[in-house]
C-alpha cells in the first residue's frame, strides 16, 4: 500500500467535491435539516438533550450517505476517466481507499458542521456532554459503514441514480433488521435468527454509542463491516479489468 | 521495448483478438491502423494494463502486464480514444494531480508541467475548467497528461480525432518531435497520417495483424506496378506510341486520345521503383519532341488498406491489389 497513492487520489476526490456545488447543497441541507428538527423538538419537550434527535440520524443517513457516494465509481466508469486513474501507477486498493477516505472526510465535515447545535446548547444551559461525544463518535463510525456500502454498490453501475437507490435500499437493511417489529416477528419463528439481526443492525450498535457506551464489540462490528465492502469494492473494480 | 506474444481478448462470445503477435523496438514510431472494432483500442489497453488478455505474454519495456503491471504503468503514457479528463477540475490543477500520481518529484513538478505546458501550447487555459475546454485543448491536455512523467512509451489512440486541421498538424508534428526519443504507438484510421509520422505500421483487421511493415513497403507490397499519364506531341501518336513500348522500362503503353493542343495522351505502365520519368523526359528530348504533362500514380495506403482488411484470409506477406 502506498500512501502517497492513496493520499492523491484522497485529494484530487475530495476537491472534486468542493468544485461542484453538490458539495454545498448538501452540506446546507445536512446541517439545515437537523436543526429545524432539533428546534422542533426542543419545543415538544423543553428538554436539552440530543436522543430524538440522534434517534433519526439513522434515517436522515440513509439518503444523505448515499448521496455522496454515489458518483465515486459510477462517474468514472461513465466517463471513462478510470481509464486513466487505473493506468497510473495507483493500485486498485490505493484508489479504493483514497476515494473512499475522501467521502468520508467530507462526511465528517458535514457532521462536525452539525456541532452547532449542542454547542448553542451550553447557552441556555448544560448539556450532558458524554452521551453527546459518544453519539457523535457512534454517527461518524455508522457513516463509515453506510460509504463504505455506497462506495462498493457505486462500483457496480455506471449510472449515478441506481447507484443511489441500491445504495439506500441495502443501508435500510442495516436499519431495518433492528426494528422492534421484525425482531419480534423474527423471534417468534426463530429465536437465533432475530440475535443475529439485531447484531447486524447499526441501530443496535449506533444506541449502545449514542448512550455513552463506547465498547469494542460496537467499534469491531463496524470496523470489520467497512473493511468487508472495501474489500467487495476492490474485487469488484479488479474484476471488472479481466472481464474486460 | 514491447513484446506482444499470441495474444487473445475475448469479451463474452466477442473475440476482440484472435493469437496476436509483434514487437516494437526502441524508438519506433509505429501506426497502428485498421477498420472500427478491429481491436486497436483492446490493444492499447491491453499494453496500459487497463484490461487483462486471456490468453498469450505481453512485455512493455522488459516488464510483464500482469506480473509488474506497476513498473509497466510508470514508463507508459497513455492518452485513451475519448480523452476521459476530470471536467470538474482546472487545467493546472488536472495537471498538478497527474503528476503527483506519475509520482514525479515534488520539487521537479513544476518544470514538469511547464515543459508539457509548453510543448501542448496549454498556456492560456491553465485557470479555464477542463470541462470548458474546447476538443482541441482537451486533446492537447490529454496528451500533455500523458507526457507529463516523461515516459520512455507514449501510447496514444486516436490522438488526432476531431481535431481541425491546422491542429492535426500540430499534433502530427509534435508526435514526430517526441517520437525521435521515445517509442510511440499510435492509432488511427486517417491513413496520411500514418505516411506523415510512422517509421512502421502495424494494420490489424478482426484481431489478427495483416501487415506489418513501413509505409513506403506497404504501398510497393500493394502495387507492383506503377501507372503515369503523359501528354507528348510532335509526331504522330502511333509512332510515339511505338517508341514508348520500345524502351526496356515499359511494360505496356496505350494511346488515349489527342488532348488539348495537339498533344498525345498515352498510359503507360511500368514496375514499380522505377525512375519512369527520367526515362520518358530523355526520350522526349532526344527526339524532340515537347511534353507537356507527365504524372506517375502509386497504390496509396488507402488502396492497401483496402485490400488488406476486405480481402478474406488474407496473410501478412504477399497482399496484392
Amino acid at each position: 500500500m502506498n500512501l502517497r497513492a492513496v493520499s492523491t487520489v484522497f485529494r484530487r476526490e475530495l476537491g472534486s467535491y468542493f468544485n461542484s456545488p453538490i458539495a454545498y447543497v448538501f452540506l446546507v441541507a445536512f446541517v439545515l435539516i437537523p436543526n429545524v428538527l432539533f428546534m422542533f423538538f426542543y419545543e415538544a419537550q423543553r428538554q436539552l438533550s440530543m436522543r430524538d434527535y440522534f434517534g433519526l440520524l439513522p434515517f436522515v443517513f440513509l439518503f444523505f450517505v448515499p448521496a455522496i457516494t454515489m458518483r465515486l465509481w459510477s462517474e468514472e466508469r461513465r466517463a471513462g476517466s478510470i481509464e486513466i486513474l487505473l493506468t497510473l501507477p495507483v493500485r486498485v486498493r490505493e484508489a479504493v481507499l483514497g476515494k473512499f477516505l475522501a467521502a468520508y472526510a467530507f462526511l465528517t465535515i458535514a457532521i462536525c458542521a452539525t456541532f452547532t447545535i449542542p454547542v448553542s446548547m451550553t447557552m441556555f444551559g448544560r448539556p450532558d456532554w458524554g452521551p453527546i461525544i459518544g453519539a457523535y463518535l457512534g454517527a461518524i463510525l455508522m457513516g463509515g459503514l453506510f460509504l463504505a456500502l455506497g462506495a462498493y454498490i457505486s462500483s457496480l453501475s455506471t449510472n449515478q441514480i441506481v447507484a443511489f437507490i441500491l445504495s439506500v435500499s441495502l443501508s435500510f437493511m442495516f436499519i431495518l433488521t433492528g426494528f422492534y417489529i421484525v425482531l419480534r416477528a423474527v423471534r417468534g419463528v426463530w429465536p437465533f435468527l432475530a440475535d443475529v439481526f439485531s447484531y447486524l443492525s447499526v441501530l443496535t450498535h449506533f444506541g449502545n454509542i449514542a448512550k455513552g457506551v463506547v465498547d469494542t464489540s460496537d467499534v469491531i462490528y463496524y470496523v470489520s463491516f467497512i473493511i468487508l465492502f472495501l474489500f467487495l469494492n476492490v474485487y469488484a473494480v479488479q474484476s471488472r479489468r479481466y472481464a474486460g | 521495448m514491447i513484446s506482444v506474444q499470441n495474444v487473445t481478448k475475448r469479451y463474452g462470445s466477442v473475440v476482440a483478438l484472435d493469437g496476436i503477435s509483434f514487437e516494437v523496438s526502441s524508438g519506433e514510431v509505429l501506426g497502428f491502423l485498421g477498420p472500427n472494432g478491429a481491436g486497436k483500442t483492446t490493444t492499447m489497453k491491453i499494453l496500459t494494463c487497463f484490461i487483462v488478455a486471456n490468453a498469450g505474454t505481453v512485455s512493455v519495456a522488459g516488464y510483464d502486464v500482469i506480473e509488474h503491471s506497476l513498473d509497466v504503468r510508470r514508463r507508459v503514457g497513455y492518452l485513451p480514444e475519448s480523452v476521459p479528463l476530470y471536467g470538474d477540475m482546472r487545467v493546472i490543477d488536472y495537471l498538478r494531480f497527474i503528476a503527483r500520481a506519475r509520482e514525479v518529484p515534488a520539487r521537479e513538478r513544476k518544470r514538469a508541467i511547464g515543459r508539457v505546458v509548453s510543448d501542448c501550447g496549454l498556456g492560456p487555459m491553465l485557470g479555464a475548467g477542463v470541462g470548458e475546454l474546447s476538443k482541441g485543448y482537451r486533446q492537447r491536455l490529454g496528451l500533455a497528461q500523458a507526457m507529463i512523467h516523461d515516459p520512455d512509451i507514449l501510447i496514444l489512440d486516436e490522438a488526432t480525432s476531431g481535431l481541425d486541421p491546422s491542429q492535426i498538424v500540430e499534433i502530427r508534428a509534435l508526435i514526430r518531435e517526441v517520437g525521435r526519443e521515445k517509442t510511440v504507438i499510435f492509432s488511427t484510421h486517417v491513413l496520411q497520417e500514418v505516411s506523415a509520422t510512422c517509421s512502421r505500421v502495424l494494420i490489424i483487421n478482426e484481431g489478427r495483424l495483416v501487415a506489418d511493415d513501413a509505409p513506403e513497403a506497404l504501398r510497393a507490397q500493394a502495387s507492383r506496378e506503377q501507372t503515369s499519364l503523359v501528354q507528348i506531341k510532335g509526331a504522330g501518336g502511333t509512332e510515339i506510341k511505338q517508341a514508348l513500348d520500345a524502351l526496356a522500362e515499359v511494360r505496356s503503353c496505350r494511346l488515349l486520345g489527342a488532348g488539348p493542343g495537339g498533344y498525345h495522351e498515352l498510359r503507360v505502365e511500368s514496375d514499380f521503383g522505377v525512375a519512369i520519368g527520367e526515362r520518358l523526359f530523355k526520350l522526349v528530348r532526344e527526339k524532340g519532341w515537347t511534353l507537356n504533362e507527365l504524372r506517375t500514380e502509386r497504390a496509396t495506403l488507402e488502396d492497401v488498406f483496402l485490400a488488406l482488411t476486405k480481402g478474406e484470409g488474407r496473410g501478412g506477406g504477399g497482399a496484392t491489389v
